[in-house]
C-alpha cells in the first residue's frame, strides 16, 4: 500500500498540495489522468502514476496538454471520472478545445486543474488562469490549503458529473509546493464501464447547434452558483456587521488571517473566504456588502474577484447598498515589489494594504535593523544567478554553439524554448540564446528569422530545443520550415528526460507514465520523415560536435542536429571517477586572461583555491563528467577512475 | 508551549538537501501531534539557485505557508551567503542561527564578476544581526558519516540537538529512518547524531 493511497479515514497526514489534490483525486475514484509536466503542477500526475496499478486506474504523460485534455475528455464523455493537470502556460495550449468542451459537455466528472506561479518561480509569466473559467464559462474553484486542495479535487468530480459540465481548480505554487496537515476521507473507488455508444454525440455544434449549447452552459452556471451559495468552501469570520470586509480566495484566505490577527484587527475586520470563485456566489457575497463600507480583495495576480464582485455591486446599488470604497489592484492597495498586480502575494503585503487603509503602524522589525540589514547585504554578499548542474550536457552543448557560431563570424541568431536550457540565456549558457518565450517558440520564431533575407537580415539562426519540448511543440513549425524554405538549424538538446520538471518520461524515454515500456519515438526518424538534414552528436565529443555544427551553417535549409547526451541528475554514470587538479601543471592566475576555466567555462564543482591561487575541483558537487579536463588548455585536469 | 507559531526557516543552494531537511523536521512535528505548514521555493532548486523552506509549527490555528519578514526564530543555514541573505529578509535580533560555514561558491564569483567575502565577516555579519550562531562543519562531519551530501541531516542533528524547537529527537530519528529506509539509513541516522553531539558540546559566537 502507498502512502498516498492509504485507506484510514480520518487519519491526519502531512501533504504536499499537489499530493493533496491528487489524494482527492483517488478518494473520488478517478479513473483517467493525463497532463503534461509543468511547474508548480507536475506532482499531481506523479503521485497518481505511483499508484496507478493499486487502484487499476489509467494514467498517461500526454505529449502536450491540449492532447492531454481532449484524451481525458474522451475518457469523461465515455462516462468515467477523468482529471487532466497543468501548469498556467499549458492552459493556453488546451484553450483551443477547453472553448468547445465547455459546450460539448460531459458525462463522467471531468477535472481540470490549473497550476499558476505568481512571481513567476518556474515560469516565464504570471498568467491568471482564473480567467479562462470565466472565459469558457466554466465552474471555478480555488483551494485555500492542502486541507481545501484534497477536499475540493473530490468534490468537483460530483459536481462536473451532476452539471456534465468539465470543472476547473486553480491552485498556485504556494500550495502546489507547500506542505500541510491533511485529514484523509475514504477512498470510493467505483468500477465503471467506458462507454460511447451508436446514438451517442460530442460535440459543439455549429451554428444555432452552438447558441442552443451556449445556452445550456449558461443554464449549468446558473446551477452551480446556486449549490456555490451552500458550498462549504465560502465562510466569513468576523463580526456580522462588520463596516470593513476583506474578500480573498486561494493563499489570501491565511495570509489575511495572519494579517489581521499581528494587527489585532479582530474586532474591526471580517473576512469572506470563498473557495468558489466563478460563477461567483451573488448571494452570500451580496449578505456581507450589506453591512460594508469598505472591502479589500486579497487574492493572487489579477484582480479577478475585485472586478467580478464590482459588477455584482453596481447590480446591487439600485437596491440601496453602498457606497462602498472599494480597494484591492486598482486602488495599488495590494502590491508587491513589482507594483499591483504583479508578484505573489504573502502576509506583509495584506499587512501593507491594511495599515495604509486604516491608518495604523506596524513594525515588523526597527528601521535600523532594515538599514544594517541592507548595508550588510549589499556590501558582502554576491547574487547568486542559476546555473547549469555540474556535469550537465547543456553547458557542453551550448559552448559547442557558442564555438561554431564564432567560427562562422556573421553573428548568428540563437532563439531559445522552455526548459533548463532556457538558460542559454544566463552566463551558465554563455548567454548564446536571445530569445525566450513559450514552448516550440524557438523554432516558430526561427520560420521569421530565417526568412528575412529578402529583408535584409543575413545571418545564420540556430533554434533550440529540448526532446521533451520537441514532441511537445516543435514538429509542426519543423515541418514548416521545410515547406516554406526557412534556412534555420534546429538543435535539440536531448538529454532523454523532461528535466526542469523533475523527470518526467516523454515518448524517446522508452517508457510511459505507467511505466510499462513502450518503443521510442525516435527525433531523427521524426526529421527524416519530414525530409530535413539531421545529424546526431555528443556533445560531450567538442570537436566533433563544434565541426559539425559549423559545416551546417555553411549552407542553406532547415536542418536539425540533435545533441543527446543523458541527464546525469535522472541517469547517473555508472562509472565513478574522481576529477582532479594537478597542481603542478596549473598555473592559476596567467590561464586564458586570468583563470579561463572557471571564469569561462561556469561549472560549479570547478572552484577556484584562493590561498593557493590555483583551480580545484569541489568534490561535492563534482559529477565526474570530465568536460572541465577538455577544456582546460593545460591538461591540468585529471579524471581518474575509482574502484 | 507557544502563542503564535514557532517559524524556521532552512536555507541553502539547489541540491543541497533543503526540501528533505524541512520534510524531515515538518514530518516529525507533525507526527508529534503540531500543526504544521511548510512553504517551498524550489522552482530553481536543481539548476544552482537559492533556496528556501519556511517551516511552522502551531498548536492548534493554522498558519500559511510563508513566514511574514522579520519572524523568523529559528533559522538553519546550509550555505553562508545564503544564511546571511535569509537573515537580512526574516532575522530579528532574537533569531537563533545554525550554520554550516562551507560556501558554495556562485557562479558569478568563479566567473569573476563579484567576490565571495571571508567567511569570518559572513559570520560576523550574521552575529550582528541574530541573537546566537551556531558554526557547526556540517559538511566535515557528514564525511565522517560516509558522504558529504548528508551536511542537511547533520543540521537536522544539531537542531534537534538544542532546545529551540519542541520536537522530540526520537522522532526526526523514526522519520529518518522512514525517509532513507532504502537508501543509507545507518549513515543518516549516524550524520543525525553528530549534528545533535557537535551542537551539544560547542559554544555559540
Amino acid at each position: 500500500m502507498s502512502y498516498i493511497g492509504i485507506d484510514e479515514p480520518g487519519k491526519r497526514m502531512l501533504l504536499m498540495g499537489n499530493e493533496a489534490i491528487a489524494r482527492g483525486a483517488l478518494e473520488a475514484g478517478v479513473h483517467f489522468c493525463s497532463g503534461y509536466p509543468g511547474n508548480p503542477a507536475s506532482e499531481i500526475l506523479t503521485t497518481l502514476s505511483d499508484v496507478a496499478k493499486e487502484f487499476d486506474s489509467y494514467v498517461e504523460w500526454s505529449v502536450n496538454e491540449i492532447v492531454a485534455l481532449e484524451a481525458a475528455g474522451a475518457a469523461a464523455i465515455s462516462g468515467l471520472r477523468a482529471l487532466t493537470a497543468m501548469k498556467n502556460l499549458g492552459a493556453d495550449v488546451c484553450a483551443d478545445f477547453l472553448m468547445t468542451a465547455n459546450l460539448s459537455g460531459t458525462k463522467g466528472g471531468f477535472v481540470l486543474v490549473t497550476g499558476d506561479d505568481p512571481s513567476a518561480h518556474s515560469t516565464t509569466s504570471e498568467l491568471d488562469t482564473r480567467n479562462y473559467a470565466r472565459f469558457a464559462g466554466i465552474p471555478l474553484l480555488e483551494p485555500a490549503t492542502t486541507q481545501e486542495a484534497k477536499d475540493m479535487t473530490n468534490w468537483a468530480f460530483d459536481l462536473s458529473e451532476e452539471l456534465e459540465v468539465i470543472c476547473m481548480i486553480r491552485t498556485v505554487t504556494r500550495l502546489s509546493h507547500s506542505r500541510g496537515v491533511v485529514t484523509l476521507g475514504p477512498i470510493k473507488p467505483e468500477k465503471r464501464s467506458a462507454n460511447f455508444g451508436f446514438q451517442d454525440m460530442w460535440t459543439s455544434g455549429s451554428s444555432r447547434i452552438t447558441c442552443m449549447l451556449h445556452s445550456i452552459l449558461h443554464e449549468k452556471l446558473k446551477k452551480a452558483q446556486a449549490k456555490f451559495e451552500e458550498s462549504k468552501f465560502n465562510w466569513y469570520v468576523g463580526k456580522d456587521d462588520a463596516d470593513f470586509i476583506i474578500v480573498t480566495s486561494g493563499t489570501g484566505w491565511l495570509y489575511s488571517l495572519e494579517a489581521v490577527k499581528l494587527l489585532e484587527l479582530e474586532e474591526d475586520v471580517g473576512i469572506l473566504k470563498l473557495g468558489t470563485t466563478w460563477p461567483l456566489p451573488e448571494k452570500l457575497i451580496a449578505s456581507h456588502l450589506r453591512h460594508a463600507k469598505e472591502v479589500l480583495f486579497v487574492e493572487e495576480t489579477d484582480p479577478f474577484l475585485e472586478q467580478n464582485v464590482k459588477v455584482l455591486a453596481a447590480d446591487l446599488a439600485i437596491e440601496g447598498f453602498g457606497p462602498i470604497r472599494f480597494y484591492g489592484k486598482k486602488s495599488n492597495s495590494i502590491r508587491g515589489e513589482f507594483g499591483a498586480g504583479t508578484g505573489e502575494l504573502d502576509v506583509d503585503i495584506v499587512i501593507q494594504a491594511l495599515t495604509e487603509i486604516k491608518e495604523l503602524t506596524y513594525v515588523p522589525t526597527e528601521k535600523e535593523y532594515i538599514s544594517k540589514a541592507q548595508e550588510l547585504l549589499s556590501s558582502i554578499v554576491p547574487s547568486r544567478t542559476m546555473s547549469f548542474c555540474a556535469g550537465c550536457p547543456h553547458r557542453a552543448s551550448l559552448w559547442a554553439i557558442k564555438k561554431a557560431l564564432k567560427w562562422d563570424g556573421r553573428d548568428g541568431i540563437v532563439t531559445g524554448d522552455i526548459g533548463c536550457y532556457s538558460l542559454a540565456m544566463l552566463p551558465t549558457g554563455f548567454s548564446v540564446a536571445r530569445t525566450l518565450q513559450c514552448m516550440g517558440a524557438g523554432i516558430g520564431t526561427a520560420n521569421g528569422f530565417g526568412n528575412l533575407r529578402r529583408f535584409g537580415l543575413n545571418k545564420p539562426v540556430v533554434a533550440l530545443t529540448g526532446d521533451s519540448t520537441f514532441y511537445h511543440a516543435c514538429i509542426p513549425a519543423l515541418i514548416n520550415a521545410r515547406w516554406n524554405g526557412a534556412n534555420l538549424l534546429l538543435v535539440v538538446l536531448d538529454n532523454n528526460t523532461t528535466a526542469m520538471t523533475g523527470h518526467q518520461p516523454h515518448p524517446g524515454s522508452g517508457v510511459n507514465a505507467l511505466g510499462q515500456s513502450s518503443s521510442k519515438v525516435l527525433i531523427e526518424n521524426i526529421c527524416k520523415g519530414i525530409g530535413v538534414e539531421v545529424q546526431v552528436c555528443d556533445p560531450f565529443n567538442l570537436d566533433e560536435a563544434v565541426q559539425n555544427l559549423y559545416e551546417m551553417l555553411q549552407t542553406d535549409g532547415t536542418k536539425v542536429m540533435i545533441f543527446r547526451h543523458a541527464c546525469p541528475l535522472a541517469f547517473p554514470q555508472e562509472k565513478k571517477v574522481r576529477v582532479y587538479v594537478d597542481q603542478d601543471k596549473c598555473i592559476g592566475e596567467e590561464c586564458g586572461c586570468a583563470k579561463f576555466c572557471t571564469r569561462v567555462f561556469g561549472c560549479p564543482g570547478n572552484i577556484w583555491d584562493y590561498e593557493e591561487g590555483k583551480a580545484k575541483i569541489d568534490e561535492t558537487i563534482c559529477n565526474g563528467c570530465g568536460f572541465c579536463a577538455e577544456l582546460c588548455p593545460e591538461e591540468a585536469i585529471i579524471i581518474e577512475e575509482v574502484a | 508551549m507557544m502563542e503564535g507559531p514557532l517559524n524556521l526557516v532552512i536555507t541553502g543552494v539547489g541540491g543541497q538537501g533543503n526540501v528533505v531537511a524541512s520534510h524531515i523536521f515538518a514530518s516529525a512535528a507533525s507526527k508529534d501531534g503540531f500543526n504544521v505548514s511548510v512553504g517551498e521555493t524550489y522552482g530553481a532548486s536543481q539548476r544552482g539557485g537559492a533556496v528556501m523552506s519556511h517551516v511552522r509549527l502551531s498548536e492548534k490555528t493554522q498558519y500559511g505557508p510563508l513566514i511574514p519578514r522579520g519572524q523568523a526564530h529559528i533559522m538553519l543555514g546550509f550555505e553562508p551567503i545564503e544564511c546571511l541573505r535569509a537573515v537580512t529578509g526574516f532575522g530579528n535580533r532574537k533569531t537563533r542561527v545554525i550554520v554550516n560555514p562551507r560556501p558554495i561558491y556562485p557562479i558569478d564569483v568563479l566567473s569573476g564578476v563579484s567576490k565571495y567575502p571571508p567567511i569570518e565577516d559572513v559570520l560576523e555579519a550574521i552575529k550582528k544581526l541574530v541573537s546566537s550562531v551556531h558554526v557547526v562543519e556540517a559538511t566535515e562531519l557528514a564525511k565522517e558519516a560516509g558522504n558529504p551530501i548528508m551536511q542537511n541531516i547533520v543540521l537536522v542533528g544539531c537542531l534537534a540537538g538544542t532546545e529551540f524547537t519542541p520536537v522530540k529527537i526520537e522522532t526526526l530519528k523514526e522519520v529518518i529512518e522512514e525517509t532513507f529506509a532504502e537508501k543509507h539509513p545507518r549513515a543518516n541516522l549516524k550524520a543525525f547524531e553528530l549534528g545533535v553531539e557537535q551542537i551539544r558540546r560547542i559554544k555559540p559566537i
